[in-house]
């Protein structure tokens, strides 16, 4: 019973000890804050101005694009590179590869953190955001949509990705029965989260499916759907090798020894699974090219910037993801995972702005501010990721539970 | 026999109750709700006056200029669109192989299975049992959905207003459910616009096609074009050469959707069991490694 009454003395700090943590650590003029802060206070004053003088203040929307740099980047791309959480949860959890298991916290934290931020992102994009409610309290339930599936989705699965990483926010504020409670929910959140993945993976894809005559047809399939889901397998996975090269050099006081020495093989497997999945990805991909008999669109100048993006982007990466696990060379991986991302980026743009009414003479293109809010956003998105691995376990084990 | 009068009126009653249950209890359709309402756009016809345009103005509150300046012709220059202020505009359309101008008026088509619908994730974006599709503000999130789906590129957005709408025809639905017909029609002095029932128009379409066939080409534009639309075009000239898409499909374009969507719940059983199956295969091998921490 002892452990009881340190759960109650500690409830009675928990609002101390909060209001410690949220007081900054470390040093606060570091190159990235500098860069960082006058960022996010300019993003900040434009997002003010666009709600104020409507979104045409800021962006280059028009009658004829009413989708752009928000929606194309912040959501749909950055969804398909939040698709490691699921992936991961799927390894560790479902096929108990323990090995994975150091970097699960770390990933499910960044997947929680981008739905929160694109989901954010969306809503600076809505004409009338009030009204976002509507959709979610049930006075009109527009079930024919495929959007409607999307945000539910969205949000199903942010509460179970929360759910996921609950343990390590119960761990850090030392609430032993909670946490218990909240592992035993675990592998129901990692269910229900790979099922709602697949499925707004996919319906991400399928928001396109009614534009069909305003996509260029080397991009139009009907398999959009399908080959957005396989492709959030190795974006997820790329973010995560990338993610991981970086924070490994950021946060290394926060990783054990033994994380530090696991962790080139951990790439390495992970390298794996990305060539696996880009190889049925291409496929897939040539079989819709075949299919559609579009080989003589490969010789204009739209099938020359889809080659850049298939065999540049793709196939390349690919190559280089097969040769760094046959030579146990992570330094070539990361650069795959690298290139493999700027692939991802490339298909979701194509898709959702550059070659949507590509022939178009006044084509869309966004403005710097457009672009200043994305980086805003990002930027704050990385200050909460900071906060939260500079306090929870998320990284390092918790003495008391080394066994996460 | 042993069935007195009584006792057979109540038979009667039994049975003719049990017949016209079924048909008392289910709604009645409206009057008049049984096919959609249509309009016919004859550019035979058109003289390309804008009064349907002065009068659509009128009807939806939007700016609006003195009825005898909408006879200014300079407009035809170049051809317009529509705004988020101008639900309609007639266009001039000059063709090499016909010797008269041709005027167009454009608005939503109304499609009967509208992507614009299908889109919306609040029914915002409504099509209404008479056929108009209607936009409903205290609804719509201003997500824009219904902007990338429309094939004809209707809706337009406020976009310099901090409380956009989304601005497109509604074929004056307010004035169809009181039993009159759109104000751009009441105002054609030429008859260029008709309204009626759907089928009723078609067969009209058609019948001016095949009693005149050298004024018409042979297709009426709305008949099967994204699965078949409430507002008909016939024409002297195909009607890629007055402001229409080519190749438009001839199925509705939220199709695609239709069978993603019908995918959903199947993933939705299947995926959690095999998931589920895949870890209890899984859990007995790793006992130890799964164990609960050291807290107990």
């Amino acid at each position: 019973m002892s452990s009881n009454n340190i759960s109650v003395r500690e409830n009675k700090s928990i609002f101390k000890f909060i209001l410690g943590e949220l007081k900054p650590k470390g040093k606060i003029f570091t190159p990235f804050n500098i860069i960082s802060v006058p960022v996010i206070i300019l993003g900040l004053v434009l997002i003010v101005i666009r709600f104020w003088k409507g979104l045409g203040s800021i962006t280059n929307l028009d009658q004829e694009f009413p989708w752009g740099l928000w929606i194309g980047f912040d959501v749909v791309t950055g969804v398909a590179f939040a698709g490691g959480a699921y992936v991961l949860t799927f390894m560790v959890y479902i096929l108990k590869l323990d090995k994975y298991h150091s970097i699960v916290r770390i990933t499910v934290l960044n997947g929680f953190l981008a739905y929160l931020f694109y989901a954010g992102a969306l809503l600076l994009d809505l004409g009338r955001p009030w009204n976002v409610i509507n959709p979610i309290i049930g006075n009109s339930f527009g079930v024919s949509s495929v959007l409607f599936l999307v945000a539910w989705h969205f949000m199903l699965y942010m509460i179970a990705e929360l759910i996921e990483f609950s343990p390590a926010i119960a761990e850090w504020l030392g609430l032993d029965r909670l946490r218990k409670i909240l592992k035993s929910l675990t592998i129901g959140a990692v269910i229900f989260g790979i099922t709602l993945s697949t499925l707004h993976q996919a319906g991400l894809g399928a928001l396109f499916l009614m534009a069909s005559d305003k996509i260029h047809p080397l991009w139009y399939t009907e398999f959009i759907p399908v080959l957005f889901f396989i492709s959030s397998i190795f974006a997820g996975l790329s973010m995560v090798i990338f993610e991981g090269s970086i924070s490994s050099k950021v946060f290394s006081d926060q990783i054990s020894h033994e994380d530090h020495k696991g962790h080139n093989g951990i790439i390495l497997g992970l390298a794996k699974v990305c060539a696996v999945a880009m190889f049925v990805y291409l496929f897939a991909k040539l079989i819709v090219l075949i299919h559609g008999q579009q080989w003589e669109l490969l010789s204009t100048k739209w099938g020359l910037w889809y080659l850049v993006e298939v065999v540049g982007f793709v196939l390349i990466p690919l190559l280089l993801f097969v040769y760094s696990v046959r030579n146990s060379n992570v330094f070539t991986v990361k650069v795959a995972s690298l290139l493999t991302m700027i692939g991802i980026i490339l298909n979701r743009l194509n898709i959702s702005v550059i070659a949507f009414k590509w022939d178009m003479p006044n084509h869309y293109v966004p403005t710097w501010m457009e672009i200043e809010v994305t980086l805003c956003i990002i930027f704050i998105e990385i200050w909460v990721i900071r906060w939260v691995v500079n306090r929870m376990p998320v990284l390092r084990q918790h003495p008391k539970y080394s066994n996460h | 026999m042993g069935l007195n009068r009584r006792d057979f009126l109540k038979t009667i009653g039994a049975a003719t109750a049990t017949v016209a249950t079924p048909r008392a209890l289910k709604a009645k359709p409206k009057p008049g709700t049984e096919e959609f309402y249509s309009i016919l756009f004859d550019a035979n016809l058109c003289i390309g006056c804008r009064k349907c345009e002065w009068a659509c103005n009128d009807q939806n509150d939007l700016p609006n200029q003195p009825f005898a300046s909408f006879d200014d012709k300079s407009v035809f220059e170049e051809e317009r669109n529509m705004t988020p202020d101008k639900y309609t505009v007639v266009n001039r359309y000059d063709v090499d192989e016909h010797d008269k101008p041709i005027y167009v008026k454009k608005q939503c088509m109304h499609c009967s299975q509208p992507a614009c619908a299908s889109a919306c994730l609040t029914e915002a974006m409504k099509k209404t049992e008479e056929g108009p599709i209607i936009w409903r503000g205290n609804k719509c999130m201003g997500c824009r959905f219904c902007m990338l789906s429309c094939p004809f590129d209707i809706p337009k957005f406020e976009y310099d207003s901090a409380n956009p709408r989304i601005a497109k025809c509604t074929m004056c639905y307010d004035r169809i459910v009181e039993g009159e017909k759109p104000a751009c029609v009441s105002i054609c002095p030429t008859e260029a616009i008709i309204f009626g029932k759907r089928s009723v128009l078609l067969d009209e379409a058609k019948r001016r096609i095949f009693t005149e066939p050298d004024k018409y080409v042979n297709s009426v534009f709305g008949d099967g074009e994204a699965g078949g639309t409430d507002w008909f075009y016939i024409s002297p000239v195909p009607f890629d050469k007055i402001g229409f898409k080519k190749d438009m499909s001839l199925e509705p374009y939220n199709e695609p959707t239709k069978g993603f969507l019908y995918s959903v719940p199947f993933v939705f059983i299947l995926w959690p069991a095999l998931l589920l199956g895949l870890y209890n295969a899984n859990n007995d091998k790793n006992q130890v490694s799964e164990g609960e921490g050291s807290n107990e």
